[in-house]
């Protein structure tokens, strides 16, 4: 128990294409991941949240900055020498019905996990297939259907059998109940809440919906444009958000109590382009808060409290006075 | 696949009768020509000089040839080299193009290379280059094969790279990456399975027009010497008694349109059914 971080990110960058169309998707994004620590990634469509969950898990090369896995550096292996690490980390995707090949049986598509490393062969295979749907609330006899005899959100509990089959450290969330309906979104985070407990990994919850990740996180990183804006505990980035990214986030997140609806700060205008990405601080150009000297150089973290970090040269305390709890 | 899904799959394909019926003439043409020395009633290269250049009668149905040779017989027996040689050309380009495909399309770098090549290769009409690759290569049912297969492997290449290249993005080749499986067994399994309809509907199309094109290159004597019994090798030899025996030239090119048109229906009925609903299907 050297280091308590399973995950370490420093400078994380991702660009794709080339020079006159080149796409700054991940610019400099540093965050760790403790172990059994469950970290929400959160931002609008296009702020790089999946291209991060990817590049950790080196399903695409990283353009600069290190990710540090168990300690051991592992964002310049190669696709050889990083196979025996695809054991430990594993990936739960936002399609149910895409994610899952539609020729193969249940039990192939997560025996194929047990197989890729050598965990089990033969009876014990057929048995460690039908427990892990028992874990994830299908039937052993499920195994020799194919994809297309489930619904969504049991093709999703398919998925999260494969994620676990390897008994990964970490697992990457990629918007695992965006595509379903709202009921099954529900069972389908008891699940991974109740998969938590019981096998005590790491998860990084990617999603655009921040009640979702209220829910499920410990702590919450906020992204835009491929930057760290916010990053800090769940708890208290959601209820004294220091960011005004953050801020319009919460604001534009609906609210039950009907009595609450009074914030109406909402953003204006879309994500500008990631092929030419504002200078200084990029969420200037929507920003409340936007003056001359935004532009000039990109905002240094601050720290607003314990473990709790803010990359905004202006925002000042939030209305409510500091209550960390 | 099971039992239930096999009859799903052949009740969805024969819902069109005229596809129930090519592929009851296809059967029926293969039945015989596996079964020929069992149903030919005469052998296929027994002369009889009295018999020569004979009608169609109850003896000889399609007539005999300017040896006396009885033609169903020679068209039973022709449709054994007719189709073997169909079928060996399938199976060869089927597997070098699905090979090339699968390897252009997931690895970039191979990409322009190989499509290059393929690019190349169907820029020259087909019977040509059989042509020339047999008139290289010398006349023989083996040299046929390779000519034919050379020929038929491009466009092969194209299709199956065409549909790698779509299912290499999809979540699913992504997820056995990440589960760290084997990239030969993401090909071989992951993207070779998804990418079997179409290849299905081409070994079809090709089987046609392998068995026209060895027709074509025995009629113009670049093709299987005239001593075996194929139908192109028919109606070239027959084409000189045509204008007093057209029996000659009718039965087996009849043979040849029968085949090549019932192959094109089953081929057409398995693109229909296989192409638009291909993920629900099966």
């Amino acid at each position: 128990m050297s280091d308590p971080k399973l995950v370490q990110i420093r400078g994380l960058t991702k660009h794709f294409g080339k020079a006159p169309a080149l796409v700054h998707a991940v610019d400099d994004v540093s965050f760790d991941i403790a172990r059994g620590e469950v970290v929400g990634l959160v931002g609008e469509s296009g702020s790089g949240k999946s291209t991060i969950g990817r590049l950790i898990l080196r399903a695409l090369d990283l353009t600069a900055g290190t990710v540090e896995f168990h300690g051991r550096e592992i964002g310049k292996l190669s696709q050889r020498e990083i196979r025996p690490f695809r054991r430990r980390m594993q990936m739960v995707f936002q399609d149910p019905f895409a994610s899952l090949n539609p020729r193969l049986r249940i039990k192939d598509i997560i025996g194929e996990a047990l197989d890729a490393h050598g965990l089990a062969q033969g009876a014990a295979r057929e048995r460690r297939i039908g427990e892990l749907l028992e874990i994830v609330g299908l039937q052993a006899d499920h195994a020799a259907r194919f994809p297309h005899e489930f619904s969504g959100g049991q093709r999703q509990r398919v998925g999260i059998a494969r994620a676990l089959a390897v008994e990964p450290d970490l697992i990457v969330a990629d918007e695992p109940v965006s595509a379903l309906d709202v009921s099954v979104q529900a069972q389908v985070l008891n699940l991974l809440q109740d998969l938590r407990q019981r096998f005590g990994m790491a998860m990084l919850f990617i999603s655009h919906d921040l009640d979702v990740i209220e829910l499920m996180c410990d702590r919450i990183v906020v992204l835009y444009l491929g930057r760290v804006m916010e990053a800090g505990p769940a708890d208290v980035v959601s209820r004294h958000p220091r960011h005004p990214y953050t801020k319009a986030l919460l604001a534009a997140s609906p609210r039950p109590d009907p009595d609450a609806r009074h914030t109406r700060d909402l953003l204006k205008g879309d994500i500008p382009s990631p092929l030419s990405p504002p200078s200084g601080c990029v969420f200037r150009t929507r920003c409340p808060l936007a003056d001359a000297a935004c532009a000039k150089a990109v905002p240094m973290m601050r720290n607003a409290g314990p473990d709790h970090y803010f990359a905004c040269i202006h925002a000042t305390e939030t209305t409510s006075p500091e209550h960390v709890r | 696949m099971d039992f239930t899904a096999l009859r799903l799959f052949l009740k969805r394909l024969f819902k069109r009768k005229l596809v129930l019926f090519a592929a009851i003439v296809l059967a029926l043409v293969v039945i015989l020509a596996i079964a020929a020395p069992w149903v030919a009633p005469f052998s296929p290269t027994g002369m009889k000089v009295s018999q020569r250049l004979r009608p169609p009668s109850m003896v000889n149905w399609f007539g005999t040839d300017e040896f006396g040779r009885d033609i169903l017989s020679r068209v039973i027996y022709g449709g054994r080299a007719s189709l073997g040689i169909g079928m060996a050309v399938v199976l060869a380009s089927m597997i070098a193009g699905t090979t090339l495909g699968l390897l252009a399309g997931y690895f970039r770098a191979l990409d322009n290379i190989i499509m290059r090549i393929v690019d190349a290769m169907m820029s020259l009409p087909d019977i040509l280059l059989a042509i020339f690759l047999v008139a290289v290569l010398g006349a023989s049912a083996g040299n046929v094969v390779l000519a034919l297969t050379i020929v038929y492997t491009p466009r092969v290449t194209r299709v199956v790279r065409g549909s790698t290249l779509v299912v290499r993005e999809l979540p699913f080749v992504e997820a056995a990456h990440v589960l760290g499986v084997s990239t030969w067994r993401i090909l071989s399994v992951h993207i070779l399975l998804n990418v079997a309809s179409p290849i299905l509907v081409q070994a079809t199309f090709i089987f046609a027009y392998a068995v026209l094109a060895e027709a074509g290159l025995s009629f113009l004597g670049t093709g299987v010497p005239p001593e075996i019994p194929t139908w192109g090798t028919m109606i070239a030899t027959g084409q000189q008694y045509a204008d007093q025996a057209v029996w000659l030239v009718l039965f087996p090119g009849l043979a040849i349109v029968f085949s090549a048109l019932s192959l094109q229906l089953v081929g057409d009925g398995l693109r229909d059914m296989l192409d638009p609903k291909l993920r629900k299907a099966l």
